[in-house]
């Protein structure tokens, strides 16, 4: 018995190609899904094997590789993929966000600004942002056809019906280049102003719903909101407990078993650089 | 503190070590080999090279011996071997007329032309735990059975038009690993899907049909089980070629039809075809093609079993596998948006 | 008078080798109102099916009118003005309400929704539209926020009607709109209907088994039997001097009744 031998970056070429086909047409029409013929990986679908293979896909020999997961380099998922690429494309890999060229994460948009010469890749697990309200596939891709976003507005209409604001903390729907709604995957809302007009590719892919999305350098990325009850972000009462920053996402620590918390970046290697030395 | 909350590459080494632990168990106990596990847990390996969609006896039986024996963990294993193999074309229909039948039986006709071979099946034993099977004496080798034509079963019923013709066609299938699934899927697709379908989730909505969620009256027309040639024709040659031979299990389904539209009453096909001895899923797979043709014959989409994007959708048991586990991965960052998001409107108190 | 603003001709649909609506053509001109009568089975649902675009019929054609003059052929034109002629133009009341609102959102989302489909993003002026709304069709605004699972039968259908009407659409359809009701709120919304679709000026296609019905609500009427229209014309012509055999027999189990 013996075992197969692996290509660059694990994806067979012709497999790469099919990906790669998808990507540009991605890109080509911002925001629309693309779907792919996805395939299996060594990892479990749902942990970010879309982002995986587009990844896969457009990795070179030459790059630098991030991989983060809630914002962190050192969370057991961002370890393990970075680990795989690793091994099976012996890439350069970092946990500094300005040496990437690639940055693969789940759920988090990095604090530090992307440059045009870097490219991030998000994990999806739902692509489809209509589809806690239309669950059949055939209705939303009409419904996307045809902009038939109303039943968008219902859901945030009702939000600001029950708890007078819109009541969706991540995950937000946001519509791409004036056309098309789509679902920035579940970063939190706080990230989606980085979304607009970002000098670097975004690319999303969604392995177990076999679709792939883009929002090309210098697209617009309007989150979804009414005229009367703006997109809003909210930030923290504190400054991150370690670096004492005021603008970037925090996370809740608890700290012991009487109720203590304390605050801190949730991008680990933007508060590494500010801790004082 | 602050890093103990993240996982980091240690935890995650000695994670790995501690299950290639536990999978090895009890050292006093000698270790099983992949040849024993292809050998005497042959259903298992089927079911394996079935949903991992791979004929390979031998990945299937190591993917069985990692995954410590869990099936799913089993498929994903050799699922994730098979995306990395290169792909030289596809074989030729199966003719699975020429099958050399261990296992043939009709459900319909008390006797069928080549006769009923019950094969080996647990159909007719006892299910008593056989205590003494831990030491067994040396089982009777079988005499081998002379090959006997067997005409197919639907095919008696066709001859008075009793049946609906097999669909026949030589356009090339579609093939849902190499292009996404969408919907509507057509038959071949939808045939495909469910080849690689859990046989769990199958079963259970193959049961909803019989229950009443979508009736669709069957009979066990034919299963078969036994060995088929593959054959195939290499670019070069322009002819086909023997490659090999696989086991399979073949199931064809009698549905009654009332007839509906300009079509007069007759009955209907069901098709489950399957890697191994894999009955059950034949079975289910031939109940759940006849529910998923609903639209095309004009019946009324009611059940669960008749909706393709419901069916469709949720078959795949690495898929599934994969999302519900996915629950475990860290939600710090969506949690603790939902955590200010209550508070806040907590706080709010009052509807504006 | 004007150019009709929805013209059906030759229209069949089989069902098998049955045809359950047999080369059917009528007009309907802007504000007025036509009842398509007949027992179950007779086609008429079928009909309504067909002229509202919800289903594509085995022969002839429906023409709708649009305010500029332009006109569509429901068929010939694409899924797209098809849907969007259904957004803008066109209400629908169904009989059974379950059907028409969307049961998971609140009475104001059911109406907004509306608003919203055709591009409203203002939420105070759509909540103040579904205030309005749901004080026309006569239900408490203080509801507005409340499931329609707790609202009654008659409340359900009379916030349908809301829903499609907020809109201002230029024709409606109905498909037995107080089907299912009881008699007493059978009477009121009976009334509702008739006094909104004056106001409005909407045109409408009603489809009822009850002539009760077809006397309040419609000028003009049809009857269908069998897949046929037995008897057009004046609704009050019609139910004092019926002509077909069907129709008068029709009247006169009504009047026994």
């Amino acid at each position: 018995m013996s075992g197969p031998a692996y290509n660059f970056a694990y994806l067979n070429e012709q497999t790469k190609k099919m990906v790669r086909r998808a990507i540009l047409k991605a890109v080509a029409i911002p925001g629309y899904q693309v779907p792919f013929a996805s395939r299996e990986l060594p990892m479990p679908y749902g942990w970010g094997t879309g982002g995986v293979q587009v990844t896969a896909a457009i990795l070179t020999p030459d790059d630098t590789l991030k991989v983060i997961d809630q914002g962190a380099d050192d969370t057991t998922n961002a370890v393990s993929i970075r680990s795989f690429f690793s091994k099976v494309a012996g890439v350069e890999t970092t946990e500094d966000t300005d040496s990437a060229s690639i940055i693969q994460t789940r759920h988090r948009i990095p604090e530090t600004p992307l440059r045009e010469d870097q490219i991030l890749v998000y994990q999806v697990p739902i692509p489809e942002p209509l589809r806690f309200l239309e669950p059949r596939e055939t209705e939303t891709r009409k419904m996307h056809a045809l902009e038939e976003y109303g039943i968008m507005h219902v859901k945030l209409y009702e939000d600001i019906a029950q708890h007078g604001e819109i009541a969706t903390s991540y995950a937000y729907p946001a519509k791409v280049n004036g056309r098309y709604v789509f679902d920035p995957s579940p970063i939190p809302k706080f990230d989606n102003p980085k979304l607009d007009n970002s000098p670097a590719l975004q690319l999303f892919g969604a392995g177990r719903e076999k679709r792939i999305y883009a929002v090309p350098p210098y697209t617009a990325v309007k989150s979804l909101d009414f005229e009367d009850h703006p997109f809003s972000v909210s930030g923290w009462d504190k400054p991150c407990a370690i670096c004492g920053s005021t603008t970037s996402y925090l996370d809740e620590v608890v700290i012991d078993d009487q109720g203590g918390r304390m605050f801190v970046c949730s991008d680990t290697d933007y508060c590494k650089k500010r801790r004082p030395a | 503190m602050y890093v103990a909350v993240k996982g980091g590459e240690k935890a995650i080494a000695a994670a790995h070590k501690l299950l290639a632990e536990e999978r090895r168990g009890d050292s006093a106990i000698p270790a099983i080999s992949t040849a024993q596990i292809s050998e005497q847990l042959s259903l298992g390996v089927d079911r394996v090279m079935n949903e991992g969609t791979l004929y390979d006896r031998e990945w299937a039986a190591l993917a069985i011996k990692q995954a410590r024996g869990d099936l799913i963990e089993a498929i994903f294993l050799l699922r994730a071997a098979r995306t990395t193999l290169s792909r030289f074309g596809y074989c030729e229909p199966l003719d699975t007329s020429a099958i050399q039948a261990k296992r043939r039986i009709s459900a319909a006709f008390k006797d069928i032309p080549g006769g009923q071979v019950l094969g080996p099946t647990f159909d007719y034993s006892h299910r008593l735990l056989e205590f003494e099977l831990d030491a067994p004496p040396p089982a009777e080798v079988a005499a081998a059975a002379e090959a006997v034509a067997m005409p197919r079963v639907l095919e008696l019923l066709g001859h008075e038009g009793l049946i609906e013709p097999a669909s026949a066609s030589d356009a090339a299938p579609g093939d849902l690993t190499e292009d996404p699934l969408e919907f509507p899927a057509s038959r071949d697709l939808r045939l495909q899907n469910l080849a690689r379908g859990d046989e769990g989730y199958l079963l259970a909505l193959a049961y909803s049909t019989q229950r009443g969620y979508g009736r669709s009256h069957p009979f066990a027309g034919e299963i078969r089980h036994g060995h088929v040639e593959v054959s195939f024709i290499p670019e070069e040659l322009g002819f086909a070629v023997t490659i090999g031979e696989i086991a399979i299990t073949e199931c064809e389904m009698i549905n009654q039809f009332k007839g509906s539209g300009g079509v007069p009453p007759q009955f209907t096909r069901g098709y489950g075809l399957v890697f191994g001895q894999c009955e059950r899923k034949a079975m289910s797979m031939a109940l759940l093609d006849r529910s998923l043709r609903a639209g095309e014959l004009g019946e009324e989409r009611v059940a669960p079993a008749q909706d393709e994007e419901f069916v469709l959708s949720h078959s795949d048991n690495v898929q599934a596998t994969g999302f519900v586990e996915h629950l475990k991965l860290p939600h710090y960052v969506d949690f603790q948006s939902e955590l200010q998001l209550i508070r806040r409107l907590r706080k709010g108190g009052e509807k504006p | 008078m004007n150019a009709p603003l929805l013209q059906v001709s030759g229209l069949t649909k089989n069902y098998g080798s049955t045809p359950a609506c047999n080369d059917i053509s009528f007009a309907l001109h802007p504000g007025e109102v036509i009842a398509i009568v007949g027992e179950s089975g007779s086609g008429k649902s079928t009909l309504l099916r067909c002229i509202s675009g919800q289903m594509e019929p085995s022969s002839g054609a429906v023409a709708y009118t649009h305010a500029d003059g332009r006109v569509t052929d429901l068929f010939a034109a694409s899924e797209a003005e098809r849907r969007n002629l259904m957004r803008k133009d066109w209400g629908f009341v169904h009989q059974d309400a379950r059907d028409g609102l969307r049961m998971g959102v609140s009475a104001g989302a059911n109406i907004g929704e509306s608003l919203m489909a055709v591009g409203s993003r203002h939420y105070g002026k759509i909540r103040a539209s579904a205030e309005d709304w749901l004080s026309r069709v006569e239900i408490a605004a203080s509801r507005i926020d409340d499931s329609p699972w707790s609202y009654s039968g008659g409340m359900r259908q009379r916030l349908q009607i809301a829903r499609n009407l907020v809109t201002a659409p230029r024709l409606v359809f109905m498909d037995e709109p107080t089907g299912g009701l009881d008699v007493s709120v059978q009477a009121r919304l009976l009334d509702l209907i008739r006094g909104l679709v004056r106001n409005m000026k909407l045109a409408a296609v009603v489809v009822t088994h009850d002539l009760a019905v077809a006397r309040l609500l419609s000028s003009r009427m049809m009857v269908m039997q069998n897949g046929r229209v037995v008897e057009t014309g004046l609704t009050d012509q019609v139910l004092e001097d019926p002509q077909a055999p069907y129709t008068q027999l029709l009247v006169a189990s009504v009047l026994q009744a």
